[in-house]
């Protein structure tokens, strides 16, 4: 475990020093800041659609957070040469791969922790309420969904030649489900056989990462959802997660390092 | 001649001519009725004919925050949502609505359905009765549909509903009369004479300002305006309920009925029978208009027994 927190350690202290996340909380911020100031029929309490362009920029700073630094760990280390000697210490493979999954993991729970403090202050700033536990909640949930995304663009990054390209496959991929991934179903039954059953298998197979995405519910100030059903959905993208990440370790346990 | 120099002069004539024949199209061009170069409308600029679209997609979003985000998408059944609810319930709108608005998701079709269903706003609520919350002391909340409907409003002006739309709620849930007021007169800018701002405005006068005088004399300008806006077609053939433009056949039936009614309250039962029978047409329920006229001939009778004895 000590090897495994000390990769992701690493992984935390690379993210702080780069400037992707500066950018993107600062860009937010300012857009949110701009949009805010606009003047509607001189209501200054008028505040869902600031929130939802802020939940979107959220939603996509995360995102782009998320895989561009996990598609580059692994390409990086081979590219600098460092994988060798990292592998020539006491850190077995799939050590590496969890270590590394864990600290952009722990990373991009960091940069959520900021970008949902900045909603909370600029909700709080119009509608003078703090829906703390509702927050919480959308966070968690975001946070898990990140959990799936960084597993798979890990794999991805064992599987796929160039960061760029295995980034561009999963920006596909997830932004796919995230938009359609809830009526593939529906798609499929539309579709003559056999596109109907491939379709509808990958209905069934790939994560619903949709699941996780509350955006809507925090906009129009729904009640909070059973903490049994969060639970439930937390479950379901460990779950995954686990998955990609057995499915990495595997990979990477075959993969020639040179 | 040397041929570097018979291609530099060939160039140079073609510049000239080409400079020549752009400086003659210019002026030409400017004249032209559709000619949108000297336009300085902002958005029309940057989207061209697709900001019909967008505002469209910004009107179609105010009425998802109506429904604080309970709203199908092109995967769902939406013949319940044909007509914006939020446009609807102003009154001012035609309703083409049809089917169970408070169930187009259906049944779950299978467990990734109905477990996706409690992490997304899964109940039919309006922000004018609280939204999710149920409270009706948060009414005013409509408010947060605004920002879309002026977006809608700025991208595509000649959508007379967006004003209509934007008007009512102001007036109504907000006390903004006076900006409503204004939103309103801002539509008239851009569709001079259009009935449908007419007669939100001629309510604006009734109901908020409660000049009857003016209201009578605004609702009667905008029947004016209905008839002129086709003076060659019937009124019969304007007025076929098999015609598929309810908007055109709605304002008129409501201009007819709010006309008859101020008749009525002005106890000129003769005059509110006539308005009566002119809205019967263009009536879905005319049986309902039917039944209205023979109370109203009623009370006429009573009125003319009481006056002769």
């Amino acid at each position: 475990m000590r090897n495994i927190l000390a990769v992701a350690d690493i992984v935390i202290k690379e993210l702080y020093r780069r400037k992707d996340f500066y950018v993107l909380f600062i860009v937010t911020i300012l857009i949110c800041l701009v949009m805010a100031s606009v003047n509607i029929f001189n209501n200054p309490d008028i505040i869902r659609y600031v929130k939802s362009l802020c939940l979107l920029l959220i939603w996509v700073s995360s995102l782009v957070i998320a895989i561009t630094t996990t598609a580059r760990q692994i390409p990086a280390e081979r590219e600098q040469r460092t994988l060798l000697p990292l592998l020539a210490k006491p850190l077995s493979r799939s050590q590496l791969i969890v270590g590394k999954f864990l600290g952009c993991w722990i990373a991009c729970g960091l940069a959520l922790l900021c970008f949902y403090a900045f909603f909370g202050a600029l909700s709080a700033s119009r509608e003078h309420h703090w829906p703390v536990l509702s927050y919480l909640q959308a966070g968690l949930m975001h946070w898990v969904a990140l959990a799936v995304v960084i597993a798979l663009t890990l794999l991805g990054s064992l599987v796929f030649a160039a960061p760029s390209s295995n980034a561009t496959i999963c920006f596909v991929i997830v932004g796919g489900i995230l938009f359609v991934g809830r009526y593939l179903d529906v798609v499929a039954l539309s579709l003559q056989k056999p596109w109907q059953t491939i379709i509808y298998a990958v209905y069934f197979v790939i994560p619903h990462l949709e699941f996780f995405d509350m955006r809507k519910l925090i906009i129009h100030d729904w009640p909070l959802i059973q903490w049994r059903f969060i639970g439930l959905a937390s479950l379901y993208g460990v779950a995954y997660a686990a998955f990609f990440l057995a499915a990495a370790c595997l990979v990477f346990r075959r993969k020639a390092v040179n | 001649m040397n041929p570097a120099r018979t291609l530099f002069l060939s160039l140079v004539a073609l510049l000239v001519f080409c400079f020549g024949f752009a400086a003659w199209l210019q002026p030409q061009f400017q004249d032209l009725p559709f000619n949108r170069s000297v336009s300085m409308d902002f958005w029309g600029n940057l989207l061209d004919d697709s900001r019909d679209l967008f505002a469209n997609s910004a009107f179609v979003t105010a009425d998802e925050y109506y429904h604080s985000g309970y709203y199908p998408t092109i995967f769902d059944n939406n013949q319940a949502f044909e007509t914006p609810h939020m446009a609807e319930d102003t009154g001012a709108v035609a309703s083409r609505n049809s089917g169970d608005e408070t169930g187009f998701m259906g049944k779950p079709r299978d467990w990734i359905d109905a477990f996706g269903r409690h992490f997304i706003p899964n109940r039919h609520t309006h922000l004018d009765e609280g939204g999710p919350t149920d409270d009706l002391s948060t009414s005013s909340e409509v408010k947060e549909i605004l920002p879309w409907l002026k977006l809608s409003a700025e991208l595509d002006p000649e959508d007379v509903k967006t004003f209509v739309v934007t008007a009512f709620w102001l007036r109504t849930r907000l006390d903004e009369t006076r900006q409503a007021e204004q939103v309103l007169r801002e539509g008239l800018r851009y569709n001079p004479g259009n009935p449908q701002l007419l007669f939100e405005l001629g309510r604006v006068y009734f109901e908020s300002y409660h000049n009857i005088p003016r209201a009578r004399m605004i609702w009667e300008a905008a029947l004016r305006m209905w008839h002129a806006e086709a003076p060659d077609k019937l009124l019969s053939e304007r007025l076929n309920l098999a015609n598929q433009n309810f908007d055109d056949r709605f304002i008129y039936e409501q201009l007819q009925v709010h006309l008859a009614n101020l008749e009525q309250a002005a106890g000129n039962y003769p005059a509110a029978i006539a308005r009566w029978e002119l809205a019967r047409p263009a009536s879905p329920t005319p049986d309902d208009v039917d039944r209205h006229i023979a109370d109203l001939k009623q009370k006429l009778s009573a009125a003319k027994d009481k006056s002769a004895t």
